[in-house]
């Protein structure tokens, strides 16, 4: 686990005993991960291993559909409050914790209303601040150069690296304090891939990031704190450099080093 | 022995040729026979127009477009019907477009998978398959006596209403189903409640398979006469309804929802159910009429769904 | 560019996880929901519409009028002064002209579809499929017309003593109307069939026609099946074909060549007069709707049996 100096880190966010049930399959069980605050977490694993199911549990994304159950706890601080309670209105939770998705998926608006969109369901904003907000958040995902003069296209012109940047830029334009990757470059070639690694290495110093990614040489580059998963357990967590250079656990050793997965 | 002869006899190109050719004849006439039909098809269609376009042709004219039905053929025309059409369609659509893309929108976006919905599904199924004169009996008995609301036009715009809210319904979801998950658990992610999302981003991208639905039902319900000829729409019309405004207070008036009706398909089944051969000659035309405003909303349907599906992309 | 993202004072208040503004809109949320259930309800209370009239009407009919009565009395004449009340008539009626439409229908819209499906190539689909749709476009009261003064006179030459109302030319029209139907149910099931199975058999040496007789027909014949009896259904419910061309006399009989009244012919006869609400002749075409709803009930309930099945085997 995290040694000395790693456990006065602020924590961001914080899972005790979460298990997950898809229904009757049992996705997660007993996931208990600390996401220190302001730094990425990676969460690696083989297929199947339960990495995005925990991921969504942290956005609640998984309410959004029939049958799906959590137990145990997820606290988001500073509130300390158990997120994954039903008393708690999963729409206030999206409104802290933001997330990217796998495949682009802007909406079939212009760049301007996409990044927009999440700015105008809060509250009625003045034109002048709605703007600023925009350019704001563009310019943190490193696109504003690239689409200033043309805010109004439509989203769909874009290329896929730059639609995935924009994505980014919706997300980051609300302000949360925890913004969620899942594999987002996965869909990605080499160079759109390293652009976002780029800018996910910039971001984490001002919030907190959660990634989920299958490419082990991604999470060693960017990330902070790696967490390994393997059949919905948590089997180690700890600094990056340490899971990839001496772990602690002989399943994790293996799968680091390429003997499975 | 001379084996390669005997297998020469039996197998020789030429007995098992026999048999392929006679396949291949009658693979040749079966597809004849289709395309035969096809063009039978077309025949019968061309006909059709064929012949209601020469029998009404003459009689198509400002003076039939603008004149009352009368007993006289040559005086008759159809602006008491096409008017009538007009405010029908316009009642249809507004009972159908709320119920139906709000039923649609539940169905897809809302509802829980229990008996109730089961039902509401099997009702749906169910009464795109009623015939459409039950519907008018529905409507005799149900708004014309039991809500009082007479043989007026509002009764037709809620009866055609009914008959075409499966098609909208099933349109509807059918469009809305075609926006991807994705863009839905985008704007959730943002903290989006399920109204918002529904809202800002299902609708309006379902728009063009919405509206083509609503245009295609439109244009059926408008060569509609069963159920209105049940409902009592008259086919001896000299006046038309009351406007919708009024000199006094509150400036606008709903009298005309109450006014007795005539459509042109009632027009036309009126006059082509005359003896005098002048009077089917009225009905000729006013079927170019009718085939006219059915092919205009075709048109549109399939235009407006072009466009949408040039604007949308994911 | 290294000062922390915090989130703008702005939305700070509506992130407390005790806002009153959550409240509000989440009763905003539950209100919506309701709206639209209620929107998706409208099916069921337009079924129930349709189930209450009839039956209501139906009832107060069979209170005068034996049900034995009712199915074996061979008269329909229920405005004489000895009034008659036997639906057989008008059962007979519906009857022959659905199985004119149907021996018409069945085989051509079966051509066209595993014409469409199996033989054509892009080019013919294209030309096609507008024609197929423009057939189901035309107002049913524009076939009546082309039945009355094309088909009628037509038939007129090869039977000389064709009365001017018939089953026959009413059943011939209804045919054509409803192949677009049939074929394109037809034509969908065809295209389910996997490729597969017909690869397997063109393998073999089969021709085209053969593949398409025993391998994919047999394969797609419960979708097949679910288009008969859908185009059954639908030539039950025909109205305005028949009333125009077929004559509104109710006569139990069972030769095309005669005149006759439908079920839906004669509701809308009555319609057409002045019956007084409440009167005998009035609960008739209740009775008859009923007759009428519960046949077509069965067709479709059967055919969207056999197309659930058919859509559950792929």
């Amino acid at each position: 686990m995290a040694t000395g100096s790693d456990a006065r880190l602020p924590v961001k966010a914080e899972s005790k005993a979460l298990s997950f049930y898809y229904g009757a399959l049992h996705a997660l069980k007993g996931i208990s991960l600390v996401i220190p605050e302001r730094h990425a977490t990676a969460l690696i694993g083989p297929s199947g291993c339960g990495k995005t199911t925990y991921l969504r549990c942290l956005n609640r994304m998984h309410d959004l559909y029939a049958g799906n159950r959590y137990e145990g706890e997820v606290f988001l601080y500073p509130e300390g409050v158990n997120i994954v309670a039903p008393s708690v209105d999963p729409i206030e939770i999206r409104m802290r914790v933001g997330m990217v998705f796998q495949k682009p998926n802007p909406f079939p608006k212009s760049i301007y209303e996409n990044v927009a969109y999440g700015l105008r369901i809060r509250q009625s904003v003045r034109r002048t601040e709605l703007d600023e907000a925009v350019e704001r958040a563009l310019r943190d995902a490193a696109l504003w150069t690239e689409v200033k003069d043309r805010l109004h296209e439509p989203a769909w012109a874009l290329s896929g690296g730059q639609q995935q940047r924009l994505c980014i830029a919706r997300a980051l334009a609300t302000g949360p304090e925890l913004l969620l990757f899942d594999e987002p470059t996965s869909a990605l070639d080499p160079t759109a891939t390293a652009r976002i690694e780029e800018l996910v290495t910039d971001l984490k110093q001002r919030v907190t990031i959660v990634i989920v990614t299958h490419n082990m040489q991604q999470a060693a580059r960017i990330s902070d704190f790696t967490a390994f998963m393997y059949e919905g357990k948590l089997v180690e967590f700890d600094r990056t450099e340490i899971i990839y250079t001496n772990p602690s656990n002989k399943l994790t050793e293996a799968y680091v080093t390429g003997r499975f997965g | 022995m001379h084996l390669e002869n005997d297998i020469d006899k039996s197998t020789s190109i030429g007995v098992v040729k026999g048999p392929i050719q006679r396949r291949k004849w009658t693979d040749l006439v079966f597809a004849a026979g289709g395309l035969v039909t096809m063009v039978l098809a077309l025949a019968v269609l061309l006909a059709l127009l064929g012949q209601l376009v020469m029998d009404g042709i003459g009689r198509l004219s400002w003076q039939f477009l603008t004149s009352y039905p009368s007993r006289f053929p040559t005086q008759a025309g159809i602006l008491s019907a096409w008017i009538g059409t007009v405010i029908v369609m316009i009642l249809t659509a507004l009972a159908a477009v709320p119920l139906g893309i709000g039923a649609a929108i539940y169905l897809e976006e809302y509802a829980r998978h229990n008996w109730v919905t089961d039902l509401i599904e099997i009702n749906i199924a169910n009464l795109a398959g009623v015939p459409s004169i039950v519907y008018g009996l529905m409507a005799l008995g149900l708004f014309v006596y039991q809500f009082h609301l007479g043989h007026s036009f509002l009764t037709a715009g809620l009866t055609l209403g009914m008959l075409i809210l499966p098609m909208v319904i099933i349109a509807t979801r059918e469009a809305i189903r075609s926006v991807p998950s994705q863009i839905r658990e985008a704007s959730y992610a943002l903290g989006a409640t399920k109204w918002q999302t529904v809202r800002d981003h299902v609708v309006p991208y379902s728009m063009g398979g919405t509206l083509t639905g609503l245009i295609l039902a439109l244009s059926r319900a408008v060569g509609e006469t069963a159920p209105l000829i049940t409902v009592g729409a008259l086919s001896f019309i000299a006046f038309l309804p009351h406007p919708p405004w009024q000199s006094t207070f509150p400036f606008f008036s709903l009298q005309w929802m109450f006014d007795p009706f005539t459509v042109m398909p009632i027009q036309m089944f009126n006059w082509v159910s005359r003896p005098q051969e002048e009077f089917h000659l009225n009905a000729a035309a006013a079927g170019i009429i009718l085939m006219l405003m059915t092919l205009v909303m075709n048109a549109l349907a399939i235009s407006i769904r072009a466009r949408f599906r040039a604007r949308i992309h994911w | 560019m290294n000062t922390p993202l915090a989130p703008s004072e702005v939305f700070r208040k509506e992130t407390d996880f005790r806002a009153y503004s959550a409240t509000i809109s989440q009763f905003k949320e539950r209100g919506i929901e309701l709206l639209l259930l209620l929107a998706a309800l409208t099916s069921i209370a337009i079924t129930l519409g349709i189930v209450s009239v009839l039956l209501y009407e139906s009832v107060t009919f069979f209170r005068q009028v034996s049900l034995f009565d009712f199915l074996t009395d061979t008269q329909w004449t229920p405005l004489f002064s000895e009034p008659h009340y036997g639906i057989l008539p008008l059962v007979s009626g519906t009857l022959v002209t659905t199985l004119v439409a149907l021996l018409v229908a069945m085989p051509m819209g079966s051509l066209v579809a595993i014409y469409l499906s199996e033989y054509a190539g892009a080019n013919i689909r294209e030309t096609v499929k507008p024609i197929l749709e423009l057939l189901s476009a035309v107002p049913t009261v524009v076939y009546g017309y082309f039945a009355l003064l094309f088909v009628t006179p037509l038939l007129q030459k090869v039977w000389p003593g064709l009365p001017g109302f018939n089953m026959l030319s009413a059943g011939l029209v209804i045919g054509i109307m409803i192949v677009p139907y049939i074929s394109s149910v037809s034509e969908d099931a065809m295209r389910a069939v996997p490729v597969s199975l017909r690869e397997g058999a063109y393998a073999l040496g089969a021709t085209r026609m053969q593949t398409a007789i025993r391998v994919v027909f047999p394969s797609a014949l419960s979708g097949i099946a679910a288009a008969y009896i859908l185009g059954i259904s639908r030539a039950i419910g025909e109205t305005m074909v028949v009333a125009i061309a077929a004559g509104m006399q109710p006569t139990l009989t069972w030769n095309p060549l005669e005149p006759a009244a439908t079920m839906t012919a004669y509701i809308v006869q009555v319609s057409l007069g002045d019956l007084p609400h409440g009167s005998i002749g009035y609960q008739t075409i209740f009775a008859t709707g009923l007759t009428l709803l519960l046949i077509t009930l069965l067709f479709n309930v059967a055919g969207h049996a056999l197309r659930k099945r058919y859509r559950q085997v792929y």
